[in-house]
């Protein structure tokens, strides 16, 4: 008997039933195109050929290499190595010419504006948060309140050595008396210059406190805070009459601030980054809206 | 179970089977003529349309229809879209979504008939094959005939044909996404961007490939568009349809058999040798069946001959079969296509085209946004004031320059200056010039008291300093710190 003669046919689709059965549920043969099995028999090929030519299969330690040798890594250090020869001109460039004398509406202050704005995401924000507006004890670096200037030659100079950084000469270096700590002053005597100085930045209204507080400024603090309290940037002495206070200006803590003095240090990031990173950082930072 | 029943899998009990070949037969007729209107037309908007010239002024191009991806403007004859307008791109997706769901539920399968490309241009690859080859009979025997010089000749003449009008098709699609006659002098001379060649590659690959080998296999086993057009038709959209009441029982040839009852189908076969999908819409409506029509004028030709009425195969609705069958006479055409489900697709397709004209006739082209800086959210200045950054955005869609001034509407004390100039600049207002057919982009700081609601509402404004001004504004907030309140 040949197979046409016992081929058993549905009525309604006119397609082949076949012998397969499930509960009585019998399946229809409904053919697929002979290509699409070739198709299907090419992606087999395919799928051959790629396991030689590629890493394909995973041994102990490694994976097979395929006879094209390519890696995802070695891929990436292609593209890094490409992207980092397109930057070739642009950090040489940088690496020539002094930070004061890019123009700022050049395509390599943009560049460098650019390289910083990675570079402080990567080494900066731990501290000074990744809008660069800081918090106690580390400066926003957004407004204009300098402690050291904020031209970008100054600045450029600030992230290259650092604050307070062991061991570098050229680190900015300064140290407030502990006034209370070191019996400088009198517990009343603190109080009457937190007065004085919260008087300054008009957070208190006038007060015999102040008025004494006044005196004890001009011989304890005048000189490096200045006689009108602004500050003096060659000690990195912060500006008190202002809003902006790095370490709060509660009462509190400016109690704590006097007692205790503060000083806080910032790494000095030459020798830590290349030149030219350092570069772009001061660029970058000098363009956040509160550079001279 | 042994079957009566006639076995129409023809594929001898394999799980693959190959395909069967059709060559259909050159057939005329209404519907042939109303395929050969919709194939012209069809064929000349898309080889045409990227060569129409429209005229926009010195700072846009000249072509009446471009997609600039490399500016990212559209431009459709008087319309011009920006990336931000995209949602009249969406519209026009929206309409074609309901007219198709209109098409079907009235005249059924017809964009898979008349319009559908793989249709229209597989209809193409058909006529030159015919012309090449001659018909149906003739195709057959040359598949058959043993290989000559002849044979191999038409062979290389029918795929280079087709070849061509691949190149032809994926040509003219990149056309539509350049300058076409530069883009044209630069494809032959060689200076044209790699991905206008792979593109022309592609498409010609796909198009002969579609039109010449896989054909009616496409719409079988490939388009999911079969399938959902059968979950839109109802009983009242039409479909070609073979009256079986009215044709069986069958009779061979005209000879008919004294007193058995013989319906009008002779079993001639015309209605299958025509067809392009290669089946026989005598087994019913089937999945395969693209509702091309030409069963129809194959059949009337042959009705006509031997002086039956025409129409044993036709475009009826499922209702008028029914009704047809029980000797009654069908409702007319018109109440056919005129009844709810169609209206308010009709109504739904009319109120989405109005709106969006409506909207195009109203825009203006000068676009103000602006996005508050997040990071941080304010800045604390030591003259007390407290600064807020924004990135404003002006579009000026016009193709001229024009001057503009920004201003700060709800604020009280804030002033305004470019985060590229200094705070002496600071001003209550900002002027500058827009490039005709340009966005210009600023960062501009605020500062206002530190003092009020935090966050306190404002708005930017737009104004045009020329003599058809024109406004935008944009709503966006001030922060400061909480305790300024």
């Amino acid at each position: 008997m040949s197979d046409e003669e016992t081929k058993a046919i549905d009525p309604a689709t006119g397609s082949e039933i076949k012998n397969h059965e499930w509960d009585g549920i019998r399946e229809l043969n409904t053919p697929l195109p002979r290509w699409w099995l070739w198709t299907f028999y090419a992606c087999i090929v395919f799928a051959i050929g790629y396991c030689v030519v590629y890493p394909a299969i995973p041994l102990v330690e490694n994976a097979t290499a395929g006879t094209f040798g390519w890696t995802s890594r070695g891929a990436l250090d292609k593209e890094m190595a490409a992207a980092e020869a397109g930057r070739a001109a642009t950090n040489k460039a940088l690496a020539e010419t002094p930070i004061e004398a890019i123009d700022p509406n050049s395509p390599l202050m943009r560049a460098a504006v650019e390289g910083g704005r990675a570079a402080f995401k990567v080494n900066c924000v731990q501290c000074h948060g990744s809008g660069a507006a800081g918090s106690p004890g580390y400066p926003n670096l957004n407004d204009d309140d300098w402690l050291w200037g904020g031209d970008i030659k100054t600045v450029y100079q600030t992230i290259r050595h650092g604050i307070r950084q062991p061991g570098d000469d050229l680190t900015r270096v300064s140290q407030m008396p502990a006034f209370g700590r070191d019996q400088l002053l009198t517990p009343v005597q603190i109080d009457d210059v937190v007065s004085y100085v919260r008087y300054l930045s008009k957070q208190e209204k006038p007060s015999q406190s102040a008025a004494r507080g006044k005196a004890l400024f001009a011989a304890n603090c005048a000189a490096c805070h200045g006689n009108d309290a602004k500050g003096g940037r060659q000690f990195g002495a912060p500006n008190l009459t202002d809003p902006i206070w790095l370490y709060g200006g509660s009462r509190d803590a400016l109690t704590q601030t006097v007692t205790n003095a503060r000083a806080g240090v910032m790494p000095s990031w030459e020798g830590r980054l290349d030149p030219v990173t350092v570069k772009m950082l001061a660029a970058y930072v000098h363009q956040l809206g509160g550079g001279e | 179970m042994m079957s009566s029943h006639k076995d129409r899998t023809g594929k001898g009990g394999g799980l693959y089977a190959r395909r069967p070949d059709v060559f259909p037969r050159a057939v005329d007729g209404f519907f042939r003529r109303l395929k050969w209107i919709v194939m012209a037309v069809t064929l000349t908007i898309y080889y045409v349309t990227p060569w129409v010239r429209w005229d926009r002024g010195p700072y846009a191009p000249d072509q009446a229809v471009l997609v600039d991806l490399a500016n990212r403007r559209f431009y459709f004859f008087s319309i011009e879209i920006w990336p931000h307008e995209f949602y009249y791109v969406a519209g026009l997706l929206v309409m074609a979504g309901i007219g198709l769901f209109l098409l079907t539920a009235t005249v059924g399968r017809a964009w898979c008939g008349y319009a559908c490309p793989q249709t229209v241009w597989t209809d193409l690859f058909l006529h030159i094959e015919r012309f090449i080859d001659g018909d149906r009979n003739a195709q057959i025997r040359l598949k058959q005939a043993p290989l000559s010089v002849g044979k191999v000749a038409k062979r290389v003449t029918k795929h280079a044909a087709w070849l061509t009008v691949g190149v032809l098709t994926g040509g003219a699609w990149i056309f539509y996404f350049a300058d076409a006659p530069t883009l044209l002098r630069d494809l032959v001379t060689g200076q044209a961007a790699p991905i206008a060649y792979s593109t022309i590659g592609v498409l010609t690959a796909t198009t002969y490939i579609f039109g010449g080998w896989m054909r009616e296999q496409v719409c079988i086993y490939m388009c999911p568009w079969p399938r959902i057009q059968s979950a839109m038709l109802d009983e009242r959209s039409l479909t070609v349809t073979y009256k079986d009441w009215r044709g069986e029982p069958r009779s061979h040839g005209l000879k008919r058999v004294e007193g058995q009852k013989t319906g009008d189908c002779i079993d001639c076969n015309a209605c299958v040798a025509v067809c392009p999908t290669g089946i026989d819409i005598r087994n019913g409506p089937q999945l395969a069946c693209i509702t091309c029509a030409l069963c129809i004028d194959a059949c009337d030709e042959m009705m006509a001959k031997i002086g039956r009425p025409r129409g044993l195969i036709d475009y009826a609705t499922f209702e008028d079969c029914e009704v047809e069958r029980k000797g009654g006479a069908p409702v007319p055409i018109k109440r056919t296509l005129l009844r709810s489900r169609t209206l308010i697709y009709f109504g739904l397709w009319v109120a989405v085209g109005v709106a969006m004209l409506a909207s195009l006739g109203a825009r203006t082209r000068l676009d103000l946004s602006v996005g508050q800086e997040r990071n941080p959210l304010y800045v604390q200045l030591s003259s007390g004031e407290v600064r807020n950054a924004y990135t404003v955005k002006v579009r000026n869609m016009e193709t001229r320059e024009r001057p503009v001034r920004i201003s700060i509407e709800g604020l009280p004390g804030a002033r305004m200056w470019d985060s590229l100039e200094s705070e002496d600049k600071a001003a209550q207002v900002m002027e500058f010039t827009v490039g005709a057919d340009q966005v210009t982009k600023r960062r501009i700081y605020v500062s206002a008291p530190r003092s009020g609601p935090a966050p306190a509402d404002f708005a930017f404004r737009v104004e045009s300093r020329d003599d058809t001004p024109n406004t935008d504004r944009e709503e966006t907030r001030f922060d400061r710190p909480e305790d300024g309140q």
